[in-house]
């Protein structure tokens, strides 16, 4: 079956990315050699989140294994912008598919430092901005007030003409209301979910388990919640939407599709598996064909009654 | 200069469980892999029980990290062997395992141990430090070592007598030094005891240490051999999801700061490229 898709002007081979920071093609080269980009699992990679200053992380613990999924408070470690673009970046953009790289920072004008910078580099197909951090100056998370998302991407509209997604957190009454916010601010598409704020208890001392305190769950547990709101997200906006949360195979993936999503991504499940997003890719024509459809095309046209 | 690591096929493949048999006090897994190349010693796979892990519950969701216990065979038929200690979910459902079912691996995976020479060039020996199930990649390393004609000295620990029966298996008849904390045999104490008499007894210059055990063995192990200015290499262990560096989660802090992830700049280490062996203990 054709799985080809468009996703915000980027033609893709078909609807399966990866969720930013779920795999990292330099790391798994290391393990994998060449065989890895023979058969690569994604037809898009979304590159870990890049900050303005290097990051090392946070303290162990990091994980913890929890009933159908996993919580994680990695923290976001990464070589910084220059060391982004003068070192993995080149490597990046030499893969067999399009890049979107993910970018996060406390205030617009690091932001837009980050995106100026990473829309310089030819080979860059789009950028996901992680808005799930502090504003610096209001002390407010952004990507939790439709206020703050739109004022972000009204001030980083003007400055790329690459696709801007917006990378939307489940951890809010309303994400439906954040997504129209960042669609009247000039974003070209939404990606959902982000982790859920989650905690685990040390089974040995009285303390957190994660050495940051808590962290965000992912994985199937979460995939209930991820598909409501792709699903009314997608009915509040016009742009496209990328559809994540626990997807393990076709038929998860057609799930959220039917909700609404043009393409999905695969996260948790590529720990599990490092060829998961071949597996999905694969289940996924699967799928439509046992569910009728002609193409993906049908359904992603399909609305949920 | 690192040693060459094998890589793993791309993906997960389902192996034959050939055999799973109690090992005093630990479980010894055999699998066979038809698809994967000949492991470093040092390096790891991700196991998980069947192909849907999650067929009857919720946990355990994560693929498990073990270390290689010993090989044989040749690529296209090669036999895979671990200890495993049954201490949670995931182990208590490979635990699960008879021969003949089946059983899903990723890797090999991770950095393998260096020979002695390469880590200390005119090195004159090695020093193999094991405690509990941290016992497993020192035989693999062991029968390395001896093929290639590196005098070996063998240190061993554990808790008490009942947790020692896969010495038998996993070393034969070779000749190990062994310490029992509840004194049942050998010497009473820890196995660092046997070590500090190596390092403070004899001239240890040109001696290279290999230690893989629970995290305050491998601590301390490292702070005496950098007292002693010997080198060593350090097989850790953390939680981990994947096993190939896409989840950052095993995080062991760097002796220069940040943290490097034990998956691909590890499981071996050398002592002075941490600063800790015990991430995440109190």
């Amino acid at each position: 079956m054709d799985l080809r898709t468009d996703f915000c002007g980027i033609e893709l081979e078909g609807p399966v990315l990866n969720g930013s920071g779920t795999f990292d093609v330099l790391a798994a080269r290391r393990a994998f050699g060449p065989a890895l980009d023979r058969d690569f699992p994604f037809s898009a990679f979304v590159s870990k989140t890049i900050t303005v200053a290097p990051r090392a992380g946070n303290p162990p613990h990091r994980l913890w294994e929890a009933p159908s999924g996993m919580i994680n408070s990695i923290g976001l470690p990464n070589p910084g912008l220059d060391g982004f673009v003068e070192g993995d970046l080149l490597e990046l953009v030499k893969l067999p598919v399009p890049l979107i790289v993910s970018v996060m920072a406390d205030s617009a004008e690091q932001f837009a430092i980050l995106v100026e910078s990473v829309a310089a580099v030819s080979g860059v197909a789009g950028i996901e901005l992680n808005v799930s951090c502090p504003n610096v100056h209001s002390g407010l998370i952004v990507g939790e007030q439709p206020s703050e998302t739109e004022a972000l991407m009204k001030a980083l509209r003007p400055l790329t003409s690459l696709p801007l997604i917006v990378k939307l957190t489940p951890n809010v009454a309303g994400p439906e209301s954040v997504a129209k916010a960042a669609e009247s601010g000039g974003a070209d598409g939404v990606s959902l979910i982000n982790t859920v704020k989650a905690a685990a208890i040390d089974p040995n001392q009285v303390r957190p388990w994660l050495g940051a305190g808590a962290g965000g769950l992912s994985g199937p547990a979460v995939r209930p919640i991820a598909l409501a709101q792709v699903r009314a997200v997608a009915a509040a906006v016009d742009i496209p939407v990328v559809g994540m949360g626990g997807i393990v195979d076709g038929e998860s993936a057609l799930d959220f599709i039917l909700a609404g999503a043009q393409v999905v991504a695969v996260g948790t499940e590529s720990f599990r598996d490092p060829a998961a997003g071949n597996a999905v890719h694969r289940g996924l024509s699967a799928a439509l064909e046992q569910r009728g459809f002609a193409s993906l095309a049908e359904a992603q046209a399909s609305t949920l009654t | 200069m690192p040693a060459e690591r094998p890589l793993a096929p791309f993906g997960r493949r389902s192996c034959n469980v050939a055999s799973f048999a109690d090992d005093g006090g630990y479980r010894l897994f055999t699998l066979i892999d038809d698809e994967g190349p000949v492991p470093a010693p040092g390096q790891f796979y991700m196991l998980t029980e069947g192909p849907d892990w999650l067929a009857t519950s919720g946990r355990p969701f994560l693929p498990r990290a073990i270390s290689v216990a010993r090989t044989s065979g040749d690529p296209g038929n090669l036999r895979l062997e671990f200890l495993i200690d049954v201490i949670g979910p995931g182990t208590a459902r490979l635990n699960e395992l008879k021969g003949g079912d089946r059983c899903m691996i990723a890797g090999p995976f991770g950095r393998p141990f260096s020979l002695p020479n390469a880590i200390l060039p005119g090195s004159v020996g090695a020093v193999l430090v094991g405690g509990g199930i941290g016992i497993a990649p020192m035989a693999v390393l062991r029968r390395h070592l001896v093929s290639r004609g590196v005098p070996t000295r063998t240190l061993l620990g554990f808790r008490d007598r009942e947790h020692s029966g896969a010495v038998d298996t996993l070393f034969g008849c070779e000749e190990t030094r062994l310490a029992f904390e509840d004194g049942s045999s050998g010497h009473r104490g820890y196995v660092t005891d046997l070590l500090s008499v190596i390092l403070e007894g004899d001239d240890p210059s040109g001696a290279v240490v290999y230690a893989c055990g629970p995290p305050a063995m491998l601590e301390a192990v490292r702070k005496m051999c950098s007292h002693h200015s010997v080198p060593v290499e350090l097989a850790l262990e953390s939680p981990m999801a994947c096993g190939f560096g896409a989840c950052f989660g095993c995080a062991v802090p760097r002796a220069e700061g940040g943290y490097l992830r034990l998956c691909v700049d590890g499981p071996v280490v050398r002592g002075d490229e941490i600063s800790t062996a015990m991430a995440g203990e109190v």
